[in-house]
């Protein structure tokens, strides 16, 4: 197994696990956690396709776990007030029990 | 694959699985900062310097923080005596298993490619500057990203007080 | 002479390396150059401790601690005695691992900063590329040893310390970033030790440090009251004062681990105005060429030791602000400043050296500043204090 293959299995672990939690947990802040690491997951893999990659004077890779990270702290923050907003409303985050669309 | 990438990999490993099963919240957001940690280190090791201490100062500085902030927010008294998981746990812990095996098998099916090469790490500079010319218009686009994302974060959890009435 | 003076501890250091068989000679290395580290600034502390009571209590016209040696000299050695030896009371419903690693975490990532400073001339533990950045990254995370801290002790007050001092923290840590990117923006680098060899020339006499420019000497000051506000610090003591909260989110520790917050507090202490010398006051450089002989090391830690003089000096001084003024002052003064300082500094740069761009440069620096502070204090009347049930 090389560098590389250990680098993406890596992330597909961590991005099974984020997945798994995602699907299964009943706390809402929680799934979003899980959403964060599938993100990571995704970044983990730009790195390491690029150190693994033909030329590392070409920083894609790099740019894109730039932009990924900036875009999943935004997201993050803004699903996060979404859950306070619904608390507010329903005053439970427990997903199990938000199950009518009616409120 | 060296025995530092080994640490780092348990380190990961082992931050996610508890993060994904705790019972306490609180719990989790403080192992999943271990998660982000490791996640950091293994940046630096391959060399990505500038990408791993951003990591480290969004993710664990603001992002970890965001989200402990948001389970104070969202106490509710019932909250540890339900269960953690759902009713529907088992299919989607089966589907993780299959998505798993899917990108197991893909990564490893390939015949092993990757040049390996002695890490230099890319200077700040070169990241400066081909933010400045070939990637400037995702940098205006992400300021736009943020700045709506800051005033709508801000809009939607604002404690309107006239809903109260 | 003046030359190994200089160099008198990396010369030593390689003498010792020497000696140490070549295999494990990167760990030798890397031990040789921590431990000095891990001596002196815990030794700067325990300094500092005294010089500040002393020096407040100076300030508030009385003796600080006589009792303890020729005037209080062993009463470091005393505190550490004590924390010591008392005993360590951790509250029965208290989440014990978290409130175990709280200290460590916060005393790890206060060592972890003195990484990239420059003590001296080539003596520089790590030259990162990103020197800059991973000193903020690093100084990030004792925001979670915060929450840890506050969160684990399951008390009202420490926790309330703990948002309080959450909130101040992330509200300062932004201005406190700009602040720094204006040198940075000015040096082309982010690396520590590439901006102080850019300050360490020098015209004439005079040294080219980053703080005799309009923009430095605005960023150098806001950089201050930031770095006041990152590590709790009397104007910005809210979150931990004695009258207010008791002590904030370590109310519940004692003994070893209330030393250690404090230690954690004051290396977070010094290395921010170990930054802020490195950034804008010229790292070791000295402040006249005529001054060179005296050894870089010693210029930094004089410089270290003024900064630190006028902590105490602003503490002894300044009444504690409320929490709203605090917050008001990060986001409506500090921040829309600290933008405008990296607009001045960007005209700097393109400008023709001479006296017209020091005009224009202060002049766009006072009228906003003149403009912040009127917005200030509109919505306060400053009036004759009435009282209404004393007579």
């Amino acid at each position: 197994m090389t560098g590389l293959q250990a680098c993406l299995l890596l992330s597909s672990l961590l991005f099974a696990i984020g997945l798994a939690g995602a699907l299964t947990r009943r706390n809402a802040i929680l799934v979003l956690i899980g959403i964060e690491l599938m993100l990571n997951a995704a970044n983990i893999n730009f790195i390491a396709f690029w150190h693994y990659g033909p030329s590392t004077t070409h920083i894609t890779g790099i740019m894109f776990a730039i932009f990924s990270i900036s875009v999943a702290a935004a997201e993050a923050a803004v699903g996060l007030a979404i859950i306070v907003a619904a608390y507010r409303h329903s005053h439970t985050i427990d997903l199990d029990s938000m199950n009518s669309l009616k409120g | 694959m060296s025995i530092s990438f080994l640490i780092i990999a348990v380190l990961i490993v082992g931050g996610t699985a508890a993060a994904m099963s705790l019972r306490n919240p609180i719990h989790c957001v403080l192992t999943l900062s271990i998660t982000f940690a490791g996640i950091a280190a293994l940046f630096l090791q391959l060399g990505a310097e500038f990408v791993g201490l951003t990591q480290i100062m969004v993710y664990v500085g603001a992002v970890a923080i965001l989200a402990v902030f948001a389970i104070m927010m969202t106490q509710s008294r019932r909250g540890l005596m339900l269960g953690t998981f759902s009713r529907n746990a088992l299919v989607g812990l089966l589907t993780a298993v299959a998505v798993f095996s899917v990108l197991g098998w893909a990564v490893l099916s390939q015949p092993a490619a990757g040049v390996t090469r002695a890490v230099s790490p890319v200077s700040v500079q070169q990241i400066g500057s081909s933010l400045m010319h070939e990637y400037v218009l995702p940098l205006e686009l992400i300021g736009l990203l943020l700045t709506a994302a800051l005033i709508g974060a801000i809009v939607i959890a604002m404690d309107r007080k006239e809903d109260a009435e | 002479m003046t030359q190994t003076l200089d160099q008198v501890f990396v010369i030593f250091k390689h003498w010792l390396l020497g000696y140490v068989p070549a295999p494990v000679h990167g760990i030798a290395s890397a031990v040789l150059s921590i431990l000095p580290v891990m001596i002196v600034f815990p030794l700067l502390f325990a300094i500092t401790t005294l010089l500040e009571r002393k020096g407040l209590g100076r300030i508030q016209n009385r003796l600080g601690p006589n009792r303890t040696g020729p005037m209080g000299l062993w009463q470091p050695l005393a505190d550490g005695i004590k924390s010591l030896t008392k005993e360590d009371i951790v509250p029965f419903t208290a989440d014990h691992m978290v409130h175990f690693l709280a200290p460590v975490l916060l005393v790890v990532a206060a060592f972890l900063a003195y990484a990239v400073l420059p003590v001296g001339r080539n003596m520089v533990l790590v030259n990162l590329n990103a020197g800059v950045l991973f000193f903020f990254a690093v100084g990030s995370v004792v925001e979670l040893a915060v929450f840890m801290a506050g969160w684990s002790s399951r008390s009202k007050y420490s926790m309330l310390g703990a948002m309080r001092a959450i909130a101040q923290m992330i509200s300062y840590e932004v201005p406190l970033v700009l602040a720094s990117v204006v040198v940075i923006m000015q040096a082309g680098s982010l690396s520590t030790v590439d901006i102080v060899e850019r300050q360490a020339t020098y015209t004439g006499i005079f040294p080219h440090w980053y703080v005799f420019t309009p923009w430095g000497f605005l960023g150098f000051v806001l950089f201050m009251i930031a770095a006041t506000a990152e590590s709790n610090r009397s104007p910005f003591d809210l979150p931990e004062g004695e009258s207010e909260i008791i002590a904030g989110y370590y109310i519940e520790y004692s003994g070893f681990k209330f030393a250690l917050f404090f230690l954690g507090e004051y290396l977070g202490m010094f290395a921010t105005s170990g930054i802020a010398i490195t950034l804008f006051l010229g790292g070791w450089s000295a402040p006249l060429s005529v001054l060179t002989s005296i050894p870089s090391w010693a210029w930094f830690f004089l410089k270290l030791l003024t900064l630190i003089c006028i902590f105490i000096w602003v503490r002894g001084t300044l009444p504690r602000l409320r929490m709203d003024q605090l917050m008001n002052f990060a986001w409506e003064f500090i921040l829309p400043m600290a933008l405008f300082n990296m607009i001045v500094a960007g005209l700097w740069h393109f400008m023709h050296p001479g006296a017209v761009r020091w005009f224009v440069c202060a002049f766009l620096i006072l009228v906003p500043m003149v403009v912040l502070s009127a917005l200030l204090k509109r919505k306060k009347k400053l009036q004759l204090r009435t009282y209404s049930f004393a007579e």
